[in-house]
């Protein structure tokens, strides 16, 4: 691999996420040139940069539905296990290196209910307890009591999201801000190690984007994962990251904390116009 | 009353439907002068020649022209006039018709535009349609211009009609099917006609899975119901095995032709897999009329081995030594026990089908299925395997084509390529489409309409597959989402009375 | 170089069958590009095309006009306009009260009315082949193999079908991309709601589509009786399916993939028939078909498709 190791050695025990030289081309275009950074466990990496710098394209790398021309993706678990992303099958990458994701046009199943929407996205853990469909067939106790797990895990996310009354409606029905609320219960109902999310807040009323705010720190403190966002929010960005990576024409101009990154002059210059408009 | 609506704008309607009909003579009378007029006939020694037909080129001129005004008339707000004059037309056309199809000698004695009672009746259906188009034109002036929301409240309207109906019309369907045989109007040849649209209710089933669930648009299906089909019949010639030992092989081999055919191109999306399926589809119907060793080429293969009942075959004289189904139980021999036997076997193995396929919806695939359907990216994104999935429904759907395949031999005794052509699989799915998509029970009535419809015809043979054709397309003008479409989530959190709409909280 | 004159002959036949699929699956090219639907009816115009210029034949007959030029322009023009207005009704009865529902409505009224045409012909027609007598016959010696007497020809028919379908090929370029038509075709191919918002009239488009479709449909079908002679009312399925075949395989969407796509697959038949086996040819096609798809999933000439997420 064409990775440089020198960045591998400043990484902590907390680095989640290890993006080393990360480049994608679509013919001529380079939409990613040489980016690197660190997404660590229990923060918030937050991702912002003009329209066009590169955001989704990185996220689409990070999930598998673009293959990185070059660079290295390596995602570290907890107990020392590696994915290396980059060379992982677009579903794989959420189902054996729990790599779960939301997109910036809301993709639910829309004729599905809303709590069939979070059992679909328990499915791997059920098609096991199924017997790959054979022993759910049959209606074996081990597949029931895993489904009626399943089903207390997406009735506990229904509560926290506030939808529990409209579980058995389609989920297309739901308003704007509901559906995006959904589509994050939905993401983390895959128990994944690694959440990242486009652009969340998007649409959202400025009480919808308080709610959200609310809900992915909680998500933070609670669970063990870190989670990855691109944002245009700024108050969402600057107000719940803990880490910031600025993009700009694919490559990556400055990295710090919020207040770094508000000071930043390049990040200014870039980004947020000559004259900063907080 | 429809005179006040239409009075002030009289002028400029029947301007604007004079128009319009000016321009659907001059249409039909593009559509029909040679394809019509001239009917070509092949003489002795290759040569042709043609006879004239202008008197029926020339009423289709002013028929549907007349059809087309009074239309346009009705559709600005003028209800009787159009209701009066084109319902009469289609009473009077459509009874003569019937007395023509009943063969009465009153009927060559009616004034009528065309000798052929059904050209009539087709004619008859066109009155129809402007009275259907008038009467609606009144409703929705009645109910206010249709507005989105208002079309959104009636499609649920009507998914929750359909969802009752369903329930109600499953029960009763069955229990009628069960007991059909049993009834004065059970006799052989309704019994015969109704395992062949119970065969058609399978298949249909069956693909549900494919294109209901899954969405994948198979346009090949038969194929597999042929898989199942040859199976056993080269089960049965060369290894002499029976209809019971063959059906789980013949099942087990459709579903590994799925595999097969569904591994390379499962990939490809929508109309391109549309595509790849019905050539695969014909690919293996020109082997099994080219490859004469295995297949028996055009003829096929015959003397397969009929459905026996567990051991006792429905023979008049059994080989000595063996009982027959009728000596075994003391019965006179008659050829309508193995009909009902049959009749039997297919519903069991139909109901089978559609068991395991509510059954298979539940489980953690068949919500896999649905969500590949509705978003394959999004699926991808939570880890779950597009191919494995897609590749789990072809290879069921195509099971159970193969154990109706195999049915279809055991009840023939032959098969040959000719019952697995193109139009089979078009049949099929559009049974599935026209049913509603993922309805069991809209699948079971469109088998019984799409199969049923021509074995009532046979009498009609030329415009059988006409009217076939017609039906399909006005059925699916009707109702472009199905007979009976809805979609039951697979569990609900508040039972199936749920709550009254809830509000949502933004 | 012994080989060299069966090949060449080969190549011929296969150039003259593939230019009658191109120009048909131009038919389903456009309707696909511009609706996104399968217009599983429209090998059943081209059949109905078939028979019209066959019947405008023999009244030429009837009628005394013998001048074979007149006669051929006829057929043409007449078979041209009449099938058009079939390819109108089908898409007025049969897709346009379907728009905007879902996808599989239209592909079934399609198959409805596929099976509605058919019999519609073989009720007015009779269900005999018609035998027609070739107008044009005989063609140039090009070369002549030294043993065997092989003589390679090129017909007169397949000249005119080939030049034909160039000409035709090169004026309807200029339709799309010249016309106002054809600029309104290709803003509804991008965008129908978008077009029809800068008043673009979209129904009258996808109504000149079916109509351009099914006028080409109508050439085809002329071309076919005059050079096989031998018009039923079934031969509409087989031609769509391979013409369809040949839209895909070109990349659909694509007015010069249909082209090339028929042009392939005309080849590919003749071939495998010379040299293999006649009655697998259909197995070929589709195989090819099955092999360009896994390898190239838009075709030969159909733009990639960049999975927006």
């Amino acid at each position: 691999m064409t990775a440089a190791p020198a960045m591998s050695a400043a990484a902590g025990a907390d680095v989640l996420l290890e993006v080393e030289r990360l480049t994608m081309r679509f013919g001529g275009l380079v939409a990613i040139n040489d980016v690197s950074f660190h997404a660590r466990r229990r923060q918030i990496t937050g991702i912002i940069g003009p329209n066009g710098a590169g955001k989704t394209t990185l996220f689409n790398c990070i999930t598998g539905f673009y293959k990185p021309t070059v660079g290295r993706l390596t995602l570290r678990r907890e107990d020392g296990e590696q994915f290396l992303l980059e060379r992982m099958d677009g579903f794989r990458i959420g189902q054996k290196a729990r790599v779960a994701r939301t997109f910036q046009n809301i993709r639910l199943f829309t004729g599905m209910s809303v709590l069939e929407n979070l059992m679909v996205a328990q499915h791997n853990k059920l098609m096991l307890a199924s017997g790959y469909t054979v022993l759910g067939l049959f209606g074996a106790p081990v597949f029931r009591r895993a489904e009626a797990e399943a089903r207390d895990l997406a009735v506990s996310w229904l509560e926290r999201i506030g939808l529990t009354a409209v579980a058995d409606q389609p989920a297309g029905s739901l308003p704007y801000g509901a559906q995006r609320r959904l589509e994050i219960a939905r993401a983390m109902c895959t128990d994944p190690v690694l959440l990242c999310l486009d652009e969340p807040a998007a649409g959202l009323n400025p009480r919808e984007s308080a709610d959200l705010n609310a809900l992915l720190m909680s998500i933070r403190d609670e669970y063990d994962i870190g989670l990855l966002l691109i944002e245009h929010d700024m108050s969402v960005v600057m107000g719940i990251s803990d880490h910031i990576v600025v993009l700009d024409y694919g490559s990556k101009i400055a990295e710090g904390t919020p207040l770094a990154i508000r000071n930043d002059p390049a990040v200014i210059r870039a980004y947020l116009g000559e004259d900063e408009q907080e | 009353m429809s005179a006040n609506v239409a009075a002030p704008q009289a002028p400029s309607v029947f301007f604007q439907a004079a128009k319009e009909a000016f321009f659907t003579a001059i249409l039909v009378a593009m559509l029909s002068i040679l394809m019509v007029g001239y009917q070509t006939e092949v003489l002795q020694g290759q040569n042709m020649s043609y006879v004239t037909r202008f008197g029926d080129v020339m009423w289709a001129v002013i028929l549907v022209p007349v059809g087309r005004f009074l239309l346009v008339l009705g559709r600005s707000g003028m209800l009787w006039p159009p209701v009066v004059l084109a319902g009469a037309a289609t009473i009077y056309l459509f009874g003569a018709a019937v007395l023509g199809l009943l063969g009465l000698a009153i009927y060559p004695t009616l004034p009528l535009p065309y000798d052929q009672p059904m050209v009539n009746a087709i004619f008859a259906v066109g009155g129809l349609f402007v009275v259907a188009g008038a009467a609606r034109a009144r409703r929705d002036r009645t109910k206010g211009a249709q507005t989105f929301e208002k079309r959104e409240a009636a499609e649920a309207r009507q998914a929750h009609v359909a969802k009752n109906l369903s329930r109600i019309l499953g029960p009763i369907l069955i229990v009628v099917a069960l007991v059909i045989p049993w009834t004065p109007w059970g006799d052989r040849a309704l019994v015969d006609s109704l395992v062949l649209v119970m065969t058609y209710v399978m298949l249909g089933w069956g693909l549900n899975i494919v294109v209901g669930l899954a969405g994948l648009l198979d346009l090949g299906y038969v194929a597999f119901y042929a898989v199942g089909a040859y199976t056993y019949g080269k089960l049965s010639t060369s290894l002499g095995l029976t209809f019971w030992e063959s059906l789980p092989i013949a099942g087990a081999m459709a579903a590994l032709f799925g595999i097969i055919l569904g591994f390379p191109v499962l990939r490809l999306r929508g109309d391109y897999l549309a595509i790849v399926t019905l050539g695969f589809g014909e690919i293996i119907r020109i082997i099994l009329i080219n490859w004469q060793a295995f297949t028996g080429g055009p003829n096929g293969i015959g003397n397969i081995t009929r459905v026996d009942f567990f051991g006792l075959p429905f023979e008049r004289n059994p080989a000595p030594g063996t009982e027959s189904f009728h000596t075994f139980f003391g019965i006179d021999f008659s050829t309508t026990h193995r009909v009902v036997f049959l009749y039997y076997v297919i519903i069991a193995l139909a109901l089978i089908t559609n068991f395991v396929t509510i059954r298979l919806r539940k489980m953690p695939i068949g919500r896999a299925w649905e969500a590949l359907r509705e978003d394959e990216t999004a699926c991808r994104a939570l880890g779950i395997n597009p191919t494995n999935t897609k590749l789990t429904a072809f290879a069921i759907g195509a099971m159970f084509a193969g154990f109706a395949g195999s049915f279809f031999a055991a009840r023939q005794g032959f098969v040959s390529p000719e019952s697995f052509t193109f139009i089979e699989s078009a049949v099929i799915l559009a049974i599935v489409v026209l049913g509603g998509m993922g309805s069991q029970v809209g699948v079971a009535l469109a088998a019984l309409l799409l199969i049923g419809l021509p074995e009532v015809l046979r009498d009609l043979s030329l415009y059988r597959m006409l009217v076939f054709g017609g039906v399909m397309v006005l059925i699916m003008l009707w109702r472009p989402k199905g007979l009976l479409a809805y979609r039951e989530p697979t569990l609900l959190l508040h039972g199936r009375r749920g709550k009254k709409k809830a509000e949502v909280p933004a | 170089m012994d080989w060299f004159p069966y090949f060449l002959q080969q190549l011929i036949n296969g150039l003259t069958l593939g230019s009658i699929y191109g120009l048909i699956a131009i038919g389903y090219t456009m309707v696909y590009g511009i609706i996104g639907m399968v217009n599983f009816a429209h090998g059943d115009v081209y059949m109905i095309g078939a028979f019209q210029a066959m019947i405008v034949l023999l009244l030429c007959g009837t009628l005394g006009i013998s001048w074979i030029p007149l006669q051929l322009l006829l057929m043409l023009v007449v078979a041209m306009v009449l099938t058009a207005a079939y390819g109108w009704t089908v898409e007025r009865i049969a897709y346009r009260p379907l728009r905007g529902t879902q996808r599989l409505a239209p592909l079934i009224t399609a198959i409805g009315m596929s099976i509605f045409l058919q019999n519609y012909v073989q009720l007015v027609q009779g269900p005999r082949p018609k035998p027609v007598e070739s107008l044009i016959s005989g063609g140039i010696p090009v070369m002549t193999r030294a043993e065997g007497g092989f003589v390679v020809t090129l017909g007169y028919m397949q000249i005119i079908i080939v030049l034909l379908t160039v000409a035709l090929m090169a004026g309807f370029t200029l339709v799309i991309t010249r016309t106002s038509l054809g600029r309104a075709q290709r803003a509804c191919e991008q965008d129908m709601k978008m077009a029809s918002l800068l008043g673009v009239n979209v129904d009258r488009t996808i109504s000149m589509t079916f109509v351009m479709g099914a006028g080409l449909a109508a050439i085809a079908g002329s071309m076919v009786t005059l050079y096989y002679g031998n018009n039923d009312f079934y031969m509409g399925f087989l031609a769509g399916i391979k013409a369809f075949t040949a839209a895909v395989l070109g990349g659909i969407g694509s007015l010069p993939g249909a082209m090339l796509g028929g042009i392939l697959l005309g080849l590919i038949e003749a071939m495998w028939s010379a040299y293999f086996s006649a009655e697998y040819k259909d197995v070929a096609a589709f195989g090819v078909l099955v092999l360009v798809l896994i390898f190239r999933p838009t075709g030969l000439l159909g733009r990639p498709e960049v999975e927006k997420v």
